[in-house]
């Protein structure tokens, strides 16, 4: 550890340390346009330039690239340190007169016109070499570097010609202290191909998330993008947020596990999924950026977003007129015959959003309002009286996209009794959910039913809510059909419970519809044996007879079925008892033929 | 009962197991799905139990057609593969009745989920009306006759 002073105060500085480094450490400010705590110190725009004594001799250096030496006194605001960076501004804004912060640092210093006459006005790289270096130590893909010399100098891929060597990553544009470049994309950018998803290569899905931890998004993160494109060669590129993250929180090596888990209870929850409403092809979805579904729009509104929570169209621009088109693929014969159950009130809210954040009128195209919650109804109120927004009774007919760019939606007003029709600047299309595409897999690997309407079945849909036809299997939310997040956290609740009520006993109980092998009548023949999905029987040596275990036993009958012998009983299903059923369904009984007869 | 051409109502008995077919013909009921009165359901826990005697059985009482039915393969069974014994086993019931002189179209075997209400009341009256086509079987008065 190194003692030194800085403008009279002392201060401890670690091993490789800079002056730079322990002066901000210590709330010291020193100028500086060209270093950056990811990278070497380069000592290239030469701001950042303080007076040292050593052993009583001062000097002028530049702090960014001067070890923080023991004993060592520095000055930051010394005359002769001002008047240096005062000359260091003068050449830099006569190279870049127009760089705004170029021409901020000058005015602090007393500078207010270029001494000299600039020979590119247009100029904005001071030549720093901010984003070589972040290229080449960074990226690491080397595609930019220093050219020529002198006034000649300049910094660019080479020839100063496009390279397929540059992946678009941005970093350098990024790092730039004046914004001298600008990058253009000739695909449009990875982020823009996903407008719900990640709103930079690090994010947090949402400000709700659980856990609320940032993920990397593997295909713009530079890391991983590099050990793609090099197919594994570069493997260190990047990492400057392993680099800048104090508690050692980032892993690269990461990898999606399998984990198996024995447990004694399984709640399924997989909820619902938006219908895909191109299959309506009337709403023209697709066809403009301008019409989004209402997940769409919640993303758009979140803060967490990609517009930081802005309603604004396509074009940044904010919108004057939206409309809000309820039921599209609900209550539908061509689509889904059932109702959605949420879409009525969220729309409400999206309208809501809509009023709250901008000046656009809003247009409401419903067929009947589902306001079925608590407080529902009030709102439902409230947003048309107090928020003045225009509620058209009649469905939605379709929306067309004009030529200057603007939908128009057009619908049947029943209270009018006409056709009607409104041009917007954006359609928020309140599509139906449906069961997740992968619904049949699921319940198959849980053995559970589902509905007409794809969703899973209840054991009862009264008295067994979130109870399913598998024991110990309960299902929670929307995966047993649409449900808002009230009732969703309500019949979650109920599973938890149900789960909870289960393994706290400790045992269970299981249906006395067991099979039983009557051991005289068995003939040893084993047929039963393999049959059983369950192994639940089991041939024993020393009797030589097969017995079957009752608590593994499913009652299934397979058994009973198989065995020659006629040795097994499906307790509850006997043969003597289907047998019988059978029969009494042709034994009219003598009173019925009596009154037939009379 | 018995007669001919439109007077005649089949009676047909259907072996549904209790978790597919069976909730499928409950959920028809409950959803007050039309279908004809001719199908009376016995329940077994899984198709795995229908041995191929309660078939035969059911002709031999009374019926002009059988159903059997229960949950979809591969995987919809509740017992993981007790359909796939009975998708074994029902082809044998099918050569044995064709050797009984049975026609083919009064043995309906097959699969209805638990979400498919639908299908089942459509098979049902699909199914009546094809064993009606059929006039009655009367085995059981044939055996009698024969017996005497
Ligand atoms: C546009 C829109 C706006 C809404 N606004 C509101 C509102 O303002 N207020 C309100 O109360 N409700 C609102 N809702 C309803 C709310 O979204 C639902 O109530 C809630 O999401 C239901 O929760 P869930 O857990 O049942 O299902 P989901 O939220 O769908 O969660 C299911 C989860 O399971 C995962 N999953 C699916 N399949 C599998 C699988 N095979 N393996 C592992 N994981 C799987 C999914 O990725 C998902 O994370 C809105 C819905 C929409 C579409
Ligand atoms: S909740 Fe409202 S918008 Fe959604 S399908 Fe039902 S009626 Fe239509
Ligand atoms: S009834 Fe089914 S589960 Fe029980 S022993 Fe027989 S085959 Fe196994
Ligand atoms: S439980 Fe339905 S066929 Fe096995």
């Amino acid at each position: 550890m190194a003692t030194l002073t800085i403008d009279g105060v002392q201060v401890t500085a670690e091993e490789g340390q800079t002056i730079l480094d322990v002066a901000l450490e210590n709330g010291i400010e020193i100028p500086t346009l060209c270093s950056h705590p990811l990278l070497e110190p380069y000592g290239a725009c030469r701001l950042c330039v303080v007076e040292i004594i050593r052993r009583g001799w001062p000097r002028i250096e530049t702090a960014c690239t001067y070890p923080a030496w023991d004993g060592i006194e520095v000055n930051t605001k010394a005359p002769q340190v001002m008047e240096a960076r005062k000359v260091i501004l003068e050449m830099m804004l006569s190279r870049t007169p127009n760089v705004p912060i170029i021409q901020d640092l000058a005015r602090e210093y007393g500078i207010t016109e270029p001494p000299f006459p600039a020979e590119a006005p247009d100029e904005k790289c001071i030549l720093c070499g901010l984003c070589v270096r972040t290229c080449h130590e960074l990226v690491k893909a080397d595609v930019l570097n220093y050219s020529a010399q002198g006034i000649e100098r300049r910094v660019g891929p080479p020839f100063l010609e496009k390279t397929r060597q540059c992946i678009g990553c941005g970093a350098c544009s990024i790092m730039c202290p004046t914004g001298a470049i600008e990058i253009v994309l000739e695909q449009e950018a990875v982020y823009q191909e996903k407008p719900l998803g990640p709103t930079s290569a690090v994010w947090v899905p949402s400000l709700q998330a659980i856990p609320r931890v940032p993920v990397i998004d593997k295909d713009s993160c530079i890391h991983f993008r590099q050990q793609d494109r090099s197919e594994g060669k570069i493997d260190d590129a990047c990492m400057a947020c392993q680099m800048l993250c104090e508690v050692d929180a980032i892993n690269f090596e990461q990898e999606d596990e399998i984990i198996e888990l024995d447990v004694g209870a399984i709640i399924v929850a997989t909820g619902f999924e938006m219908w895909d409403a191109t299959k309506l092809s009337q709403y023209s979805y697709g066809q403009s950026p301008n019409i989004l579904t209402g997940l769409e729009f919640e993303r758009l509104s979140n803060s967490a977003g990609i517009t930081g929570g802005e309603i604004v169209t396509a074009e940044g621009k904010e919108p004057e007129r939206v409309a809000i088109i309820h039921c599209v693929g609900s209550r539908d014969h061509n689509a889904h015959e059932y109702c959605s159950r949420f879409c009525c009130m969220y729309s409400l809210k999206q309208a809501h959003l809509v009023r709250d954040k901008t000046d656009a009128s809003v247009y409401e195209f419903y067929m009947d309002m589902r306001a079925f919650g608590s407080g529902y109804e009030e709102f439902y109120e409230r947003v048309q009286k107090e928020e003045g927004i225009t509620m058209v009774r009649g469905r939605g007919a379709s929306v067309e996209v004009l030529s200057n760019g603007k939908l128009r939606v057009k619908g049947d007003d029943a209270d009018l009794g006409e056709l009607v029709h409104v041009d917007v600047d954006m359609v928020l299309l309140s599509t139906a959910v449906e069961a997740p595409h992968d619904s049949s897999e699921v319940a198959s690997m849980f053995g559970l039913s589902r509905k007409p309407d794809g969703f899973f079945a209840e054991a009862h849909p009264k008295l067994r809510p979130v109870e399913t036809n598998t024991d110990g299997v309960f299902l929670a939310g929307s995966i047993q059909g649409p449900k808002d997040v009230p009732d969703t956290v309500g019949h979650a609740g109920a599973a938890a419970s149900m789960a909870l009520a289960l393994l706290d006993k400790g045992e269970v109980v299981i249906s006395p519809q067991v099979a039983i092998v009557d051991e005289k009548l068995c003939s040893a023949c084993k047929t039963c044996i393999s049959l059983c999905p369950y192994t639940a029987i089991a041939f024993v040596d020393e009797d030589n007879v097969a017995r079957i275990n009752e608590a593994l036993c499913k009652g299934c009958g397979t058994c009973v079925a198989a065995c020659p012998a006629g040795a097994i009983t499906a307790q509850h299903f006997t043969t003597e008892q289907i047998m019988a059923q059978i029969e009494g369904l042709f034994r009219v009984p003598a009173e019925v033929e009596e009154g037939v007869k009379a | 009962m018995s007669g001919n051409g439109k007077d005649f109502e089949p009676r047909i008995v259907g072996f549904l197991c209790n978790w597919c077919t069976y909730s499928a013909a409950d959920t028809a009921g409950v959803s007050r799905m039309k279908q004809p009165p001719n199908v009376d359901v016995i329940r077994v826990m899984c198709t795995g139990r229908v041995d191929p005697t309660f078939v035969l059985k059911a002709f031999v009482e009374g019926a002009d057609g059988v159903i059997v039915s229960g949950c979809h393969p591969p995987g919809d069974c509740h017992y993981n593969n007790g359909n796939f014994k009975t998708f074994r086993r029902m082809p044998l019931v099918e050569a044995l009745l064709a050797q009984y002189g049975v026609d083919e179209g009064r043995f309906h075997w097959g699969w209805i989920s638990g979400a498919e209400a639908p299908k089942w009341a459509k098979l049902v009256h699909d199914f009546t009306e094809q064993v009606r086509e059929l006039g009655p079987l009367d085995w059981k008065q044939q055996l009698e006759s024969k017996e005497e």
